[in-house]
C-alpha cells in the first residue's frame, strides 16, 4: 500500500541521492577523524579545490564531462534493463579510435576535423557497445559476463597496437600511448589560461539530447518500457532484441564520446593506462537515478571530489578519502535500494512513518 | 448458498467471553483519504468472521489497526474482553493476535524456521533453532500444512508461503487469527486447502477474521459477515441467513446485478478464423494444436477449462505473442499468421491481457503512457517518432471519464490505481481503437462486484456492436453467464463445441475433466 510513496516518486530519488552522499561525506569524516585529520578542515579544503576560483572550477568541469558522457551511457543501458559494466571498455575504445584520427593528421580544418574525430569516437565506442547488446538479444548472453570480458579485450587489444603496430598506426610505442592528436583535431579551449575543453559542454548537450530522446520519443519510450516490463513491452510490440541493441549502441557512443574528450581534450593522445571513469559511471549514474538531467548534477558532484581530492593533501589528509567517499555513496545508494525492495524491511519503515505520522 | 456447516457452538470453548474481537467506532485518518469512519466489527470466539468490502473500503487499514500497525485517531478495542491499546504488533502478538498480510512479509532467501523465528513480530533466541524447527513441524502436521521447515521460502509456491504466513503466527501462540486477502493470488484449489486449514484451526478454537471482497468467499467459509463500504459498517449478517444479492447490495451501496442482462445474440460474418492451428509450444508443455475456431461478428464466444491445458499459449498465438508452425490465422480476411502483435492490431484486434502487472500495463508508467502502449504507431499519439504528450493526456483524460477511471490525473502511476480501475484503464485503451475483435483473458480476475459487473456489461455492449468477442475464463459461471458459444478446451486443443444453453454445467465439467464429446454416453 505505501510502495508507490518509497520508491517511485522523483522527489524521493532525489532525495534518496541527497541522503545517500550525506551519509557518505559523514563516514568520510568519521574516517578522518579516527585517522587524527580535522574532517572540517579537509572538507574546506575540498570544496576550495572544486569550486573557488577560476582553475578550480575548470578542474572541476574538466573532471566531470567525461563523467557524465559515460554515466549518460550507463544510464541509458540500465534504462533499457541492462547493467552495463562494459562502460570503461566502451570509453577507452572510444578515446583510442579519436586519437588515431586525430593523430593521423588529414589535413582537415579544424571545424571538420573536431567532429570527425569525435564522430570516430563514438562510432568505436558504439561499436563496443553493441558486441554485447547483439549477444544479449541474439543469444542471450549476459551483458555483465560480456561487458566485463570485452573490458579486457578491449584494454588488451589496445595495449598491443600502441606497442607493436607503429607500422600501420600512428601510435608511440615508448609512450605507451597513440602519436599526439593534431592541433586541429583538438577541442577548443573554453577558459584559458585553465585547460578547460568543450567537453563539458559536449556533456551537457548530450544529457540534453538524452532527456529529450527518453522522455519525448517513441524510442524512448520502448526503451523504458522494455527496461520495465518485458511482457507489457511484448503486448505492446515493441521489438525487445531491436530496442535493447539500439540502446546498447547509443549508450556505447556515449561512453566512447566520453573517451574522445579525454583524448582530443585533455590529454591530446590516448593513453593505453585506463583512467577507470568507465567504473565511476556506474555510481554517477546509480547516484543520478538514471535520469539524464540527475546525471548531470552526480557527475558534477564527483567531479568536484575528484578535482578537490588533491587539496585535502593541505589538511594533511590523503587524497585516496576521496576514493573511499565515492564508495560511502555507492553503498549508501545500494542500502537505500535494498530498503526500496524488500517489503519486509520497508514496511518496517512505512509503518513507522505512519506510526509518527499517527501520534503527531 | 452453500456453505461448510457452521458451528457457533465452538464458541463455547472461550467460555465467560462475549467477543474475541470488539472493534467500536474506529476512524482513522489519513492525508486526503478517511479510510475508517466509525467502523463496528465484533468477533465471537471460535467463529469464522468475514469482513467484507470492495478494494478501498478500508478492511486493511481497519485490520492495521487491530494488529497495532496504526494508531486508530478514535475509538476503541478490546480483545478477549480486554480493552487494549497496542504501540505496535509485538503486543498484539502478546495478546494472541496473528496475522497474514496482503502481501508477505517473508524474506525469501531464508528457510522456514528462520523466517519464523526471526519474524518481524518479535522473537527471543536465534540459538535454538533445531528446537524451533521441531515445533513447526509439529504445527505444522497437526493442521495439514505440509510444511518443511528447512525448506527455503524462495522455493516455495505462493499458497505453501501463505501456509507460513499461518504457521508463523500459530507458532508465536495466536488464537485470534486475521486472514488479509488470502485467497487472492491462490489457485482455486490451493483455495480449497485453505478452507480445510480455517476450519481445521476453527475445529480447534481459533477465532479467525477472514477478509475479502468475494461473495463466494464468504459463503464457503465464514459464520458471520461484516460489510463495510467506504470506510463504515454497513450491516452485519449471519451467513446462512443472507444472500449473495444482499450482501453484493450492501457492499456496493446500490443494487447491483450479479447476474448479466443480455438479448439473444445475432451471429454475422466470421472475423478472426484460425485453421490447423500448431504454435511452439512454451518450455516443457505440449504443443498447442487448433483445428477449428472461430470467432463471429455480434458473438461472446467463451472460451472454458482447467487452468494449464494450453489456454495461455492460445491467447498468445491469437495475439501476435507465439509464432505459428503451422496452419493458418485470419482476422477480417487478411493472413496474420507471421504477424507481430502490431499486425495483428493493425487487421483489428485488442486484447485484454490475462495479467494486468505484467502483460496489461507497465505499473511505474503513468495512465497516459500506458495508453500509449500498443497505440504508439504513426497516427494521432505520435508524430514522426516524436511522442504527442498533449493530444495523448487529453485523449486519456477523456477515456478515464467516459469509463470511469478513478485516479487524481492522467499523470497518475499505474501502479496506484486499484484493480477495477488498472482494468477500466486497460479496456479503455483497447476498445477506443473500434476493434472488430476483442480477447477477454479473464477479465474479471481479482475485481470486486461493482467493477465485475462494468466488465460484463462492457463484454455485452460491445458484442451488441456488432464486434466479436472471446472470452476465456477459468470460472465456468461467468462462461455460461456470458457466453452466446462456448468451447472446451483441453490437453491443448479444443474438446468441444456448445451453443449456449444446450450444454449443461455438468457436461462443460466432464468435458474440462478431460472427457470427449462423444463420451458421453457414459457419463
Ligand atoms: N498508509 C496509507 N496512507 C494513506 N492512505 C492510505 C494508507 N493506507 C490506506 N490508505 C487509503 O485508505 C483507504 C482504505 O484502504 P485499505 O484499508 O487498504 O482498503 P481495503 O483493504 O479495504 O482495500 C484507501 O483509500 C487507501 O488509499
Ligand atoms: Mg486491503
Amino acid at each position: 500500500m505505501t510502495r508507490l510513496k518509497l520508491s517511485s516518486s522523483t522527489l524521493i530519488n532525489i532525495g534518496g541521492s541527497i541522503i545517500a552522499v550525506t551519509i557518505a561525506l559523514l563516514l568520510g569524516a568519521v574516517v578522518m577523524r579516527l585517522s587524527g585529520a580535522d574532517p572540517w578542515a579537509a572538507y574546506k579544503a575540498l570544496w576550495n579545490g572544486a569550486f573557488v576560483g577560476k582553475r578550480s572550477i575548470a578542474e572541476t568541469l574538466i573532471y566531470s564531462a567525461p563523467l557524465i558522457l559515460a554515466g549518460l551511457g550507463f544510464a541509458l543501458s540500465m534504462r533499457a534493463g541492462l547493467f552495463n559494466i562494459g562502460i570503461e571498455g566502451q570509453l577507452i575504445v572510444g578515446g583510442f579510435m579519436a586519437a588515431l584520427v586525430g593523430a593521423w593528421d588529414l589535413g582537415l580544418p579544424s571545424v571538420l576535423y573536431v567532429p570527425l574525430a569525435l564522430f570516430a569516437g563514438a562510432v568505436g565506442g558504439a561499436f563496443w557497445g553493441f558486441i554485447p547488446g547483439y549477444l544479449k538479444a541474439k543469444a542471450g548472453a549476459h551483458e555483465v559476463i560480456t561487458t566485463i570480458m570485452l573490458n579486457y579485450l578491449a584494454m588488451r587489444l589496445i595495449t598491443y597496437l600502441v606497442l607493436r603496430r607503429d607500422d600501420i598506426l600512428p601510435v608511440d610505442p615508448t609512450f605507451v600511448a597513440t602519436k599526439k592528436v593534431v592541433p586541429e583535431a583538438r577541442l577548443p579551449l573554453l577558459m584559458p589560461p585553465t585547460r578547460l575543453h568543450l567537453g563539458i559542454v559536449i556533456a551537457i548537450a548530450a544529457a540534453i539530447i538524452l532527456w529529450y530522446i527518453l522522455f519525448k520519443t517513441r524510442f524512448g519510450f520502448n526503451v523504458r518500457a522494455v527496461g520495465l516490463s518485458q511482457g507489457a513491452s511484448a503486448y505492446g510490440g515493441i521489438n525487445w532484441g531491436r530496442t535493447v541493441v539500439i540502446a546498447m549502441i547509443i549508450a556505447g557512443a556515449l561512453a566512447g564520446l566520453a573517451g574522445a574528450g579525454e583524448s582530443l581534450g585533455l590529454h591530446g593522445r590516448h593513453w593505453s593506462a585506463a583512467p577507470g571513469y568507465g567504473f565511476t559511471a556506474i555510481a554517477v549514474g546509480l547516484v543520478g537515478r538514471n535520469h539524464p538531467i540527475g546525471v548531470i548534477f552526480s557527475g558534477l558532484l564527483f567531479g568536484a571530489l575528484n578535482a578537490g581530492g588533491p587539496a585535502m593533501q593541505s589538511a594533511d589528509v590523503s587524497k585516496e578519502i576521496v576514493q573511499l567517499i565515492q564508495g560511502f555513496i555507492i553503498l549508501a545508494i545500494a542500502a537505500l535500494e535494498v530498503v526500496n525492495r524488500f517489503p519486509a524491511i520497508r514496511s518496517r519503515f512505512s509503518r513507522r512513518s505512519a506510526a509518527s505520522k499517527a501520534g503527531a | 448458498m452453500e456453505t461448510t456447516t457452521a458451528t457457533t457452538t465452538q464458541a463455547s470453548a472461550n467460555s465467560g467471553i462475549d467477543y474475541a474481537i470488539r472493534m467500536q467506532g474506529i476512524v482513522k485518518r489519513f492525508p486526503g483519504v478517511v479510510a475508517n469512519d466509525g467502523i463496528d466489527l465484533l468477533v465471537r470466539p471460535g467463529e469464522i468472521h468475514a469482513l467484507l468490502g470492495e478494494n478501498g473500503a478500508g478492511k486493511s487499514t481497519l485490520m492495521n489497526i487491530l494488529f497495532g500497525l496504526y494508531t486508530p485517531d478514535e475509538g476503541e478495542i478490546a480483545v478477549n474482553g480486554k480493552p487494549v491499546d497496542f504501540s505496535g504488533p509485538r503486543d498484539a502478538v502478546l495478546a494472541g493476535l496473528g496475522m497474514v498480510h496482503q502481501h508477505f512479509m517473508l524474506i525469501p532467501r531464508f528457510t522456514v524456521t528462520e523466517n519464523i523465528i526471526l519474524g518481524n513480530e518479535g522473537s527471543k533466541s536465534v540459538l535454538d533453532r533445531t528446537a524451533a524447527a521441531k515445533r513447526v513441524r509439529e504445527i505444522s502436521e497437526s493442521y495439514g500444512l505440509l510444511i518443511d521447515p528447512d525448506a527455503k521460502v524462495d522455493d516455495l509456491t505462493v499458497g505453501l508461503q501463505q501456509r507460513v504466513e499461518i504457521l508463523k503466527a500459530l507458532y508465536h501462540g495466536s488464537r485470534i487469527l486475521i486472514l488479509d486477502e488470502p485467497t487472492a493470488l491462490l489457485t482455486p484449489q490451493e483455495i480449497e486447502d485453505l478452507y480445510g486449514i480455517l476450519n481445521r484451526l476453527k475445529a480447534d478454537g481459533t477465532t479467525i477474521v477472514f477478509i475479502t471482497h468475494k461473495l463466494k468467499e464468504v459463503a464457503a467459509v465464514s459464520d458471520k459477515v461484516t460489510v463495510i463500504r467506504r470506510g463504515k459498517t454497513v450491516g452485519e449478517r449471519i451467513t446462512s441467513d443472507t444472500t449473495g444479492q444482499e450482501l453484493a447490495d450492501l457492499m456496493v451501496g446500490r443494487g447491483v446485478s450479479l447476474t448479466v442482462e443480455r438479448t439473444p445474440a445475432t451471429p454475422g460474418r466470421t472475423i478472426l478464423s484460425a485453421r490447423n492451428l500448431t504454435a511452439t509450444p512454451i518450455h516443457g508443455h505440449k504443443p498447442l494444436t487448433i483445428e477449428h475456431l472461430e470467432l463471429r461478428a455480434g458473438e461472446i464466444l467463451g472460451v472454458c477449462g482447467v487452468e494449464g491445458n494450453g489456454q495461455s499459449e492460445l491467447v498468445e498465438v491469437l495475439s501476435g505473442l507465439r509464432p505459428i508452425t503451422g496452419g493458418t490465422l485470419t482476422i477480417n480476411d487478411t493472413d496474420v499468421s507471421t504477424c507481430d502483435p502490431n499486425g495483428f492490431r493493425a487487421a483489428g484486434l485488442s486484447y485484454i491481457p490475462e495479467d494486468r502487472h505484467h502483460r496489461g500495463l507497465i505499473l511505474d508508467f503513468p495512465l497516459w503512457e500506458n495508453v500509449l502502449l500498443g497505440n504508439a504507431q504513426e497516427g494521432p499519439f505520435v508524430r514522426s517518432g516524436i511522442v504527442r504528450e498533449r493530444t495523448l493526456q487529453a485523449r486519456t483524460s477523456q477515456l478515464m471519464q467516459d469509463y470511469d477511471v478513478r485516479a487524481p490525473s492522467p499523470s497518475t502511476p499505474a501502479r496506484s490505481l486499484s484493480g477495477g480501475n488498472q482494468q477500466k484503464l486497460i479496456i479503455a485503451r483497447e476498445l477506443f481503437r473500434n476493434p472488430d475483435v476483442l480477447l477477454a483473458i479473464q477479465p474479471t480476475r481479482g475485481l470486486d462486484v461493482g467493477a465485475i459487473e462494468f466488465v460484463h456489461k462492457e463484454l455485452v455492449r460491445v458484442r451488441d456492436e456488432g464486434k466479436a468477442v472471446m472470452l476465456l475464463s477459468y470460472d465456468l459461471d461467468e462462461v455460461m453467464d456470458l457466453s452466446d458459444r462456448i468451447v472446451v478446451m483441453s490437453e491443448y486443443g479444443i474438446t468441444g463445441e456448445f451453443n449456449a444453453g444446450e450444454v449443461t454445467r455438468n457436461h462443460l465439467g466432464l468435458l474440462m475433466g478431460g472427457r470427449h464429446s462423444d463420451d458421453q454416453a457414459e457419463a
